[in-house]
C-alpha cells in the first residue's frame, strides 16, 4: 500500500510540473505572437484600423522568409510590407482589398492561407479523398475475405497420397537439420545461465 | 489477376508521391513565376538621381521599344556579381537598359555606380521597398524584359549570366523586336 501511494503522489508530481512547463510555455507562445515584429513607429493612431492591419498582416507571407507572416517577420521587406498594409488601410481599402493588392503582384503565394478555388481543390480535397479512398478499401478488402470460401475443395485421393510421399522425404530433411540447430543452441543456453 | 493490380496500388501511389517530391525538392524556392507576365507595367513614380542624365520617372519611359528594366541597390552584393554583364548588355545595344535602385541612398547609388560604372540609360530610384512590392519583388538583382507596348514579357531573378543572355534574354529580346 505504501510504495503504491508513493508512486502515485511523485506521479501527481511529475503531472503538475508538465502542466506547469506547458503554462509557461504557453503563456511565452501567447506573448510573443501578440508582440509580432511590428515596431511601436510602425503602428496605427487608431486602435481599431491597427487591429485590421494586425489582422491582415497574419495571413500575409513574408516574400523573403517564406514560412513567417509579414506580422512576425524582421525582415526588412516585411517591414515595408507591413507599412504598405497600413497605408492601404488608411487610404480606405476593405482587409479583403489589401490582400488583393498584394495577390496582384506576388500571387497566391503571399497568402498564407491557400484560396479556395478550382487550382487549389485537389489540395483542399485532397486529403479528405486518400481517407475515404482507405476506407472503401478496407471495407471491401473485408467484404470480399467474408465472401471467400471457407476452405478449399478436399484433396482427392491421388492428391493425398503425392502429399504423404512428399511428406516422407522432406521428414527426413526436416529432422536432421533440427538436430543440428538444438545441437549448436545448447551450449549458448548454458553459458547465459551461469553469468 | 485484377487482385494483384490492386495490392501494388499503394506502391504506384507512392511513387507519384515520392516523383512530385523529388521534382518539387529540387525547385529553387526563392523563384517564383512572377504574376505580372503579360500584365502592362504597373504605375509608378520615381525621382531620378540628382545630378545624372537620364531619369525613369515612370511607366511611359518604358514604352514605344523592347526594354531591359534592371532592379538593384549598392547594397546588393549579387548585383556587383552582375555588372559586368549589364555593361557588356549595354555595348551590344540591342535594347535600352534602364535601372530602378530600391531601398537605397541617391547619394549611395550614385557613388556606386561612380565607382563601378554606370551600364543604365534611365535610372529611378525609392529609398524604401515600396516600388520594390509594386513590381511583385523579392530580391535584388531582378531584371524585366518589356515589350514596346509596356507590357512585362519575362523576368529574371537573380544575376543574369552570359548563359542566360545568351541563350533567353537575347533570343527573347530579338524576338519581341521583329514583329
Amino acid at each position: 500500500m505504501r510504495p503504491g501511494n508513493k508512486q502515485a503522489r511523485t506521479g501527481t508530481g511529475a503531472i503538475a510540473r508538465v502542466v506547469a512547463g506547458a503554462a509557461v510555455a504557453l503563456a511565452v507562445a501567447v506573448g510573443a505572437g501578440s508582440a509580432g515584429a511590428v515596431e511601436p513607429d510602425e503602428m496605427l493612431e487608431d486602435p481599431a484600423l491597427e487591429e485590421r492591419a494586425r489582422e491582415v498582416s497574419k495571413d500575409l507571407r513574408c516574400v523573403v522568409c517564406q514560412n513567417e507572416s509579414i506580422d512576425e517577420s524582421n525582415a526588412d521587406m516585411a517591414r515595408d510590407m507591413r507599412l504598405l498594409v497600413r497605408d492601404r488601410l488608411l487610404e480606405g481599402d476593405s482587409n479583403e482589398e489589401v490582400k488583393q493588392y498584394l495577390v496582384d503582384r506576388y500571387g497566391d503565394y503571399v497568402l498564407l492561407r491557400p484560396p479556395f478555388k478550382p487550382t487549389t481543390y485537389v489540395l483542399w480535397f485532397g486529403p479528405a479523398l486518400i481517407l475515404i479512398g482507405a476506407v472503401l478499401a478496407v471495407v471491401f478488402s473485408y467484404r470480399r475475405k467474408a465472401a471467400a470460401p471457407a476452405a478449399p475443395p478436399p484433396l482427392t485421393d491421388e492428391e493425398k497420397a503425392q502429399l504423404r510421399t512428399l511428406l516422407a522425404e522432406r521428414g527426413e530433411g526436416a529432422e536432421t537439420t533440427g538436430k543440428a540447430r538444438a545441437d549448436h543452441t545448447k551450449p549458448k543456453a548454458r553459458r547465459g545461465g551461469r553469468s | 489477376m485484377m487482385r494483384r493490380i490492386v495490392y501494388f496500388l499503394p506502391l504506384a501511389l507512392v511513387a507519384v508521391l515520392l516523383g512530385f517530391f523529388i521534382v518539387g525538392l529540387q525547385k529553387d524556392p526563392r523563384k517564383l513565376p512572377s504574376v505580372l507576365l503579360d500584365r502592362p507595367v504597373p504605375a509608378f513614380t520615381l525621382a531620378g538621381l540628382p545630378g545624372r542624365e537620364g531619369a525613369l520617372t515612370g511607366p511611359d519611359e518604358l514604352k514605344g521599344q523592347v526594354t531591359l528594366l534592371n532592379f538593384f541597390g549598392s547594397w546588393c552584393v549579387a548585383c556587383l556579381q552582375e555588372h559586368a554583364m549589364l555593361k557588356r548588355i549595354r555595348a551590344e545595344g540591342l535594347a535600352p537598359l534602364h535601372g530602378i535602385a530600391f531601398k537605397d541612398q541617391p547619394e549611395d547609388t550614385l557613388r556606386w555606380l561612380g565607382r563601378h560604372g554606370d551600364p543604365y540609360d534611365r535610372v529611378g530610384y525609392d529609398t524604401t521597398n515600396r516600388i520594390a512590392i509594386e513590381f511583385g519583388i523579392t530580391g535584388a538583382p531582378e531584371t524585366f524584359v518589356i515589350d514596346a507596348d509596356g507590357v512585362i514579357q519575362y523576368k529574371h531573378i537573380g544575376p543574369i549570366t552570359a548563359q542566360v543572355w545568351a541563350e533567353t534574354l537575347r533570343p527573347l529580346i530579338e524576338d519581341l523586336s521583329t514583329p
